[in-house]
């Protein structure tokens, strides 16, 4: 039997590297053995990717990508067709998740310094994961065609009409009509089930390719290849991921599960946060509703578009809010570079930078929270502050960092 | 660092209200339990006696009520009125044209109403119809100020007043009932009761059904967490 | 702090248990996880209320005239055989490959030489058993193109398959079995219920 097994691996090893990989990524890709709880959200979030796309694949049997048919089409598919509740809403549950265990992926990197060298590219790759993961979200949420998928997209797209010159044909390019309709709810469909899975499968793929490249950090943010055991060659401080990681990322995925499958069968509509009250009524062109607020993982940024009310520089105020917007994403790409501590790790950073991060945390929820509100004056004033608050996190970081009081790294991992 | 995690789990788990208090009355709290099939079926009874007529509720087929315990047969004899069979969608009865021209409005489809609105809002809404003359129907709304349509179930709850008490704090409003109407007060507010409850099974009919799939899913869970946990632990022993 | 540590390659007992009881509970979760997905690609609840069963009135019916009925899209025929195409039946027996109705295409109250439950009236799916096209009638008795010996029946133009007037398939042709006759039942004298055999399930 074992011997059948064993010839029929050399007959694939001659013609296909499975031995070589499978040791190079699994049984001895050496990672630090002291990683903890935030190292569990990177492979979370390659649960939820095949989660979303198995479930993806079966929503689109049903689905139908027609402004006079979508809105019926998902509820065809909540009553008529056998467990389609339960795939759709594995499917928005999952869509959250995906931000939620992203989120906690990228705080992660921001707290040990995994952005750090010679990891920048790896964090570069990381963001563009991020961009093509807020692109699939957006175009996934026009997708059910109820008020909010329609109003939300209505303001993100109109955002592409506030860039000077261009804006306005960019726009009617973009939806392939003078207004948001059939047209763009049909190419967007393609966007979501086509393209940008893609996109995002190729470049899951080259971010562990450079992760397996530059190693793991660890929440030391010291290199275990920096001591590697003379004999063999292998880092001291290293475990093989496999079976060490894969036995340890299952209890992760079990303890994600309850939480994922907790919001699936009892709240799928997570208060309105996941699915929003709104988007069960069906597109109206004519009437906005009284409230809209994007999902709860883009209202930090849409705080940001509508901070700005003022022109500026001889910009508009229109123009500076998607300026803003844009930049508080692409600002993360920088990070590598604005980082000059001495150390990695929030474990041996000073106060100064564990204040930064403490404000930069905070001004990220009171943003997210001001989103999901009507502006009065009194929360415009507070999201321009907290606007600014975030930014300075990063434009003040290469100052704050470098003065920083920080301790000495040190030679070995801590257990 | 841990204080940050805490932090962080709290901030994740913050409530936050995303509806601001709508002007009006305050929402009175539907008794809901879909579990209870008596009181769903006293509402799938109204509602295709009192809704049916002008609101379609087009995703829902009518055999999808044997889920609250009917038969086939007895769907065909309580809830079909208009000839359909038993497969068929539960579409209402009148054109949206002339629906159009007779309320200004189409009225809206009430297949999901209870997930867009709220059981709460329903509730207080078909109780707060109130006489006001200056309206098209000669009805208004303490909830849905010049709701389009007008007070279906004013042979039941009977005619109700809009009465404003003036105080520091600016206009109190509130309804007294004025001509009574078949049923009293608080039957009335039980056969409001059973309509809402119905049209929350109506807005997720497989919810029961979900929660049910939903604990079997858990304990499997917890089975797994002790198998990998414990195998976690057997093989980390190497490490420590 | 250990410098190194090697792999337990032995392993022991309670690893292989271990490792075997998270595999079997992690099948089980997979083939739990398949199941509503697979169970998703099963005919929907419009697509059976699309296949509800359909009710046909046949007082109109004249002998020889055939009906054709439409049920989950297919299309299914009502004939009223005269005396003289049930005389046929008898006629063409030896040349069918089934004559009695053995192999399991009708439900039990059909498996009789008219394969039917009143003599006269026919009630079977209009689709050939070789690749599901819809075969001809044809009761024309010895056409050219059917030979002398046809006594009337169904012709299929698509590879030539031949059925006589109970939808029986004849010797040598590429149809392998009678055509299917759709559950059905008599609400009246006069109404036909194809698609099911009781009335409570329409």
């Amino acid at each position: 039997m074992s011997n059948l097994f064993n010839s029929m691996i050399e007959w694939i090893d001659k013609r296909f590297p499975l031995t070589s990989n499978w040791k190079a990524h699994l049984s001895e890709y050496y990672a630090p053995k002291n990683f903890n709880f935030w190292y569990f959200f990177g492979s979370l979030a390659l649960l939820v990717l095949v989660n979303q796309l198995l479930t993806g694949i079966f929503l689109t049997m049903n689905y139908k990508p027609d402004a006079s048919q979508a809105f019926a089409s998902v509820e065809y598919i909540m009553r008529d067709v056998e467990y389609g509740w339960l795939i759709r809403y594995m499917h928005s549950t999952g869509a959250s998740m995906f931000f939620v265990v992203v989120y906690l992926h990228m705080f992660r990197g921001m707290m040990y310094g995994s952005y750090r060298k010679p990891r920048e590219l790896l964090w570069i790759i990381g963001m563009a994961i991020f961009f093509v993961l807020m692109s699939l979200a957006f175009t996934g949420y026009i997708l059910p065609w109820g008020q909010m998928s329609y109003w939300g997209a209505q303001v993100i797209v109109s955002m592409f009409g506030a860039i000077p010159v261009i804006g306005d044909t960019l726009q009617q390019w973009l939806l392939g009509d003078f207004t948001l309709s059939d047209a763009a709810l049909n190419r967007f469909f393609a966007y979501h089930v086509v393209t940008l899975p893609l996109i995002l499968l190729v470049l899951v793929f080259v971010h562990i390719l450079a992760l397996h490249e530059t190693g793991s950090n660890n929440p030391d943010g010291i290199e275990i290849k920096d001591n590697k055991n003379p004999q063999t060659g292998i880092p001291v401080d290293g475990i093989p991921f496999h079976p060490y990681y894969t036995v340890k990322d299952i209890v992760g995925v079990v303890v994600f599960l309850f939480v994922f499958c907790g919001i699936i069968f009892f709240a799928p509509e997570m208060g309105g946060y996941f699915l929003e009250y709104n988007n069960f009524i069906p597109a109206n062109t004519l009437q906005t509703p009284d409230h809209i607020a994007p999902v709860w993982y883009f209202t930090p940024y849409y705080s940001m578009l509508r901070a700005v009310t003022v022109n500026f520089l001889g910009i508009d105020a229109k123009l500076w809010g998607v300026i803003l917007m844009a930049g508080s994403v692409v600002i993360f790409c920088f990070l590598p570079w604005l980082d000059r501590s001495p150390v990695k790790s929030i474990r041996y950073k000073g106060p100064l930078f564990k204040t930064a991060l403490a404000l930069f945390v905070v001004s990220f929820f009171v943003l997210g929270w001001l989103g999901t509100k009507s502006p009065t004056p009194m929360y415009t004033l507070l999201a321009q502050i907290f606007t600014v608050i975030y930014f300075a996190f990063f434009i003040l970081m290469p100052w704050y960092s470098k003065i920083d009081k920080t301790k000495p790294e040190p030679k070995r991992l801590k257990e | 660092m841990k204080k940050i995690t805490i932090a962080i789990l709290i901030l994740c788990m913050a409530p936050f209200s995303i509806f601001a208090a709508e002007s009006g009355m305050a929402l009175e709290r539907a008794p809901v339990d879909i579990t209870d099939n008596a009181s769903l079926k006293r509402g799938a009874e109204s509602f295709v006696n009192y809704c049916l007529t002008c609101h379609g509720a087009s995703y829902m087929r009518y055999n999808r009520h044997r889920d609250i315990g009917y038969t086939n047969e007895e769907i065909l004899d309580k809830l079909v009125f208009t000839g359909q069979k038993v497969g068929d969608l539960m579409e209402s009865a009148m054109r949206k044209k002339e629906a159009e021209e007779w309320f200004g409005v189409v009225p809206p489809d009430l297949s999901v109403i209870a997930r867009s609105r709220g059981a709460d809002w329903l509730y207080t809404y078909l109780k707060a119809f109130y006489r006001d003359d200056s309206t098209a129907t000669g009805w208004n709304n303490l909830v849905f100020d010049r709701a389009a349509m007008p007070h279906v179930l004013y042979q039941l709850q009977g005619e109700q007043k809009l009465v404003v008490k003036k105080t520091d704090k600016g206009e109190e409003k509130s309804l007294s009932l004025e001509k009574p109407g078949e049923l009293s007060s608080s039957d009335y507010d039980k056969f409001v009761a059973d309509l809402v409850n119905y049209l929350v099974y109506l807005g997720e009919p497989h919810a029961n059904a979900r929660k049910k799939l939903g604990i079997e899913v858990m304990i499997f869970l917890l089975g797994m967490l002790i198998l990998s946990y414990a195998l976690k632990k057997e093989y980390w022993k190497d490490i420590h | 702090m250990a410098d190194s540590f090697s792999i337990n390659e032995n392993m022991s007992g309670r690893r292989k248990f271990l490792v075997a009881a998270t595999s079997v509970a992690g099948g089980i979760a997979g083939a739990a996880i398949a199941t509503p997905f697979l169970l998703s690609m099963m005919p929907s609840e419009r697509a059976k209320a699309a296949g509800a069963p359909v009710e046909v009135d046949i007082s109109k019916l004249e002998p020889g005239m055939l009906l054709m009925v439409e049920w989950r899209g297919r299309v299914v025929w009502v004939l009223n055989r005269t005396p003289e195409m049930l005389e046929s039946l008898v006629k063409v027996e030896g040349e069918l490959a089934d004559p009695n109705s053995e192999k399991n295409q009708q439900p039990e109250y059909a498996r009789n030489r008219t394969r039917s439950i009143k003599p006269e009236i026919l009630v079977t799916e209009g689709v050939c058993t070789h690749l599901g096209c819809s075969p001809v009638f044809r009761k024309d008795i010895a056409p050219a193109d059917l030979g002398p010996d046809w006594q009337g029946g169904f012709f299929c133009p698509c590879h030539g398959s031949k059925f006589d007037l109970a939808g029986r398939v004849y010797k040598n042709v590429p149809a392998p079995t009678n055509m299917v006759v759709p559950p059905h039942m008599y609400m009246s004298d006069s109404r036909l219920l194809i698609g099911s055999e009781s009335e409570g399930s329409t």
